[in-house]
Formats: C-alpha cells, structure tokens, sequence
C-alpha cells in the first residue's frame, strides 16, 4: 500500500512539477543509467583539432581516409574532410586562387610554376566542431547538437531534411546524403575517438600535420602545441567557437 | 452565518465546473501528445536525443589504428626506427585494415602490397608542398624506374645505392 502511494506520488510528481524533457531526464536518474557508455566519459573529455598548414603535403590521404571510414558517398562535392590548394598571386591577399579537385581526392596535379613571386599552400579543412555552432542553432528538431564531450553531431533519425543547417554553417561542412536524405558532415570520428583510437584522416595523415586533440586530457600534447605555435581558427570574426586550431594559416584563407 | 451568502453566490457554479473539467482534459491531452511527441531520451544532457551519442558512437572502424597493427608486426617498428618513414602510421600506406585485424585468420585476410605508384602520391613535386619536404619529378629522376630500385618503403634514406 505505502509502495503504491510512493509510486504514485513519484509519477504525479513527475507529470505535474517536471515538464517533458526534465521527467525524462529524471527517468534516467532513477533508472541509474546517466550514462550508457561505463568506460567513456562524457564529462572528461573536450574534442578539438590541430592542423599545421606548415606540414600539408596535400597528398589526399585524410580525404580518402574519411570516405572509406565514415561511407562518405564517392562522387565529387561530398566531403566530410578535404583539401583546398591556395594560390596567393605575388602580394595579393585579397585574391586567392583556390582550386579543390575533387576536394583533393586524387591529388593535386602541379599546376604552378615555382618562383614566379607567388605564395602555394594547401590548407585541409573539416568541420570546426563550434562550440557555439551556427548549424546547432538553426536545426528546427533538435536532431544536430553540440555533445558534452564537444563534437557536433547528427542524429540522423531525427534529421528532416530540411538543410537549414547546411545554409547556416559557415564553413560548408555539410551535406545532404544521397541515400539516406538526411545530413551528414565530419562527426569527428565519434565512434573512434570514443574508443580510444584517433580519426580516420589523422591516422593516416603521412606527415602528422593533422593531430586529434583533447582539451581536458592535461597530458594530451596539444597544449604544448598551442603554446608553442601561433593558432588561429577560420572565420574567428563569426563567434563561432570553432575548435579547429591552424598553425600557419595565411590571411587569405576564407 | 455566511452559508446562504455562499449559496447564493456559488448558485451558478456548474458551468465553473464544467470549464474546470474541459480545463483538465486539455491538460491531460496535451500531456499525452507531449508524451508521444517527444523522443525518448530527450533532454538528458541538451536539446537532443542522448541514444544519438550512442547512435554516432557503435559503429565499426575500417582504420584498425596503427597501434593494433604493432601487436602482431614489431618486427616492422625495429625495421622503421630511426628512419624517416618512422613516424607514418601503417595505414597511410598500406590502407584501412581493420577486417585483417579482426579477421579470424589475418594471414587468410592478407592486404595488397603497396605499389611504388604509392610514394609519388606524397612524393611528387608540388610547388604548394612546404619547402624542404622531399619531392621529386616523376619524369626525370630515377630515369623511370621502380622506386623500389633504390629506396626501401620502410627505412627510404638507408638503401646502399641511393640516389637525391
């Protein structure tokens, strides 16, 4: 009789104090199971890149990497990661030629002559895990958010469709899929990194100019990075949080 | 004292209770349809589903890591040491390789030898390649042989024979 009452009280209690989401949240709580995952915690981990442009040889392995990993669809244009091949004319930062044939897929053909006075680099670009991201903003169902451990997904049985977010994000990290009709962009290896390995792309990055980085990890040799190269991120005047930190980046990266 | 005053105020009250009623039953039908709406696990750590964290994470990986590759073949480690291949992980050459490291039997699952074709994807010259990263032109060096003539994929500055 008293058990009764008390499961009573505590679903009334549920139902008329606690709105929606929160009963939810406090199902999980009396469950016990805060979270699923026992030996991964979302609390202690804070995901980031480094990218040295320094380091780029543009050799496309991060970009065919990430297809065979994440069964990124082959045809041009869909990209989770790739590599653009900037060409800064003698003095003109304002008017870069930028070329990505097949997002760097097959390599890059030489296409420059050396010495003519201009600047060459080649600058990998993926999503910028935002902090504060634009994408998460616009998305009407909640189906794309910024985790507790700091990579943006997708949930992609919730996603519509509806490519707001494909508009909203500055950076063009993102892609409807043309199987599924849902969105897709990179994910940041979320089933890899959760699991101790790093990225596809930075595992097979010849050069290690790509390097997974954990902010809350105080022996992760990002820090060291940071603190001994000049990082910047793309677009820093969009607030957007991006924990994409490049070394080396030129001005005329857009 | 106040009894009949409260009667005689209160003479209406069925169509209080009646909205009182219909006031209930829209609460009870927005609840329901709040209950069927929203997802499970909605609302745990944010404005989404929590299974999506699950959903994103319990997948299988095609990069096996460099790390299981060094389990079975430590004789390849000694044989890169000090070289400059050294710090390349094993599967930026030889591919995604997690079905041979999982497989049953690896020797049965055994991947393709990288062609010398592989090297020029690094190795080519390019003018946006950073200065001092060793390139070559395809054409003129080596005079059109195999790399593999004089470099050796794992230890490439260490053969006898080799040339700039």
């Amino acid at each position: 009789m008293s058990a009764d009452r008390r499961q009573f009280l505590i679903q009334s209690g549920k139902f008329i104090f606690l709105t929606g989401a929160a009963s939810i949240a406090f199902e999980h709580l009396l469950a016990g199971e805060p979270e699923k995952a026992p030996n991964y915690k979302l609390t202690d981990h804070w995901w980031a890149m480094t990218i040295d442009i320094e380091k780029c040889i543009g050799c496309g392995n991060c970009v065919r990497a990430c297809k065979e990993e994440n069964g990124v669809p082959k045809e041009p244009f869909l990209f989770r990661t790739w590599v653009e091949r900037y060409h800064v004319p003698r003095g003109d930062i304002e008017h870069p030629e930028v070329d990505s044939p097949n997002g760097g897929y097959d390599g890059f053909k030489e296409k420059y002559r050396p010495g003519d006075g201009s600047k060459n680099f080649f600058v990998p670009k993926l999503c910028n895990q935002c902090a504060h991201s634009p994408c998460v903003q616009v998305c009407p169902v909640g189906a794309t958010f910024e985790s507790p451990d700091g990579v943006v997904l997708v949930d992609s049985k919730y996603c519509l469709g509806c490519r707001y977010c494909v508009q909203a994000c500055p950076y063009g990290c993102r892609y409807i899929h043309p199987e599924t009709g849902t969105v897709d962009k990179c994910n940041l290896c979320y089933h890899r990194i959760t699991k101790g390995l790093t990225t596809a792309c930075c595992e097979s990055c010849p050069t290690g100019a790509r390097q997974l980085a954990d902010l809350k990890d105080p022996n992760d040799p990002v820090h060291e990075f940071l603190r001994t190269h000049k990082v910047q991120v793309l677009k820093p005047q969009m607030a957007t949080g991006s924990k994409v930190y490049y070394s080396g980046l030129d001005g005329s990266v857009r | 004292m106040n009894g009949d005053g409260f009667k005689e105020r209160f003479k209406d009250r069925e169509h209080l209770l009646r909205l009182a009623g219909l006031f209930g039953v829209g609460v009870l039908l927005f609840m329901l349809v709040q209950a069927l709406l929203i997802p499970k696990g909605f609302g745990v750590y944010g404005h989404f589903r929590a299974g999506a964290l699950d959903d994103n994470r319990l997948r299988a990986a095609s990069f096996a890591g460099h790390e299981t590759c060094e389990v079975c073949h430590s004789d390849v480690v000694d044989a890169r040491k000090g070289g400059k291949h050294a710090g390349i992980r094993c599967e930026a050459c030889h591919g995604p390789l997690a079905s041979h490291a999982e497989a049953d039997d690896p020797a049965a699952k055994k991947p393709a030898r990288p062609e010398a074709p592989l090297c020029l994807v690094c190795h080519a010259a390019n003018v946006a390649k950073p200065e001092g990263f060793p390139q070559v032109e395809p054409k003129s060096h080596g005079e059109g042989g195999s790399c593999f003539t004089c470099h050796r994929a794992h230890q490439p500055g260490a053969a006898p024979e080799a040339k700039p």
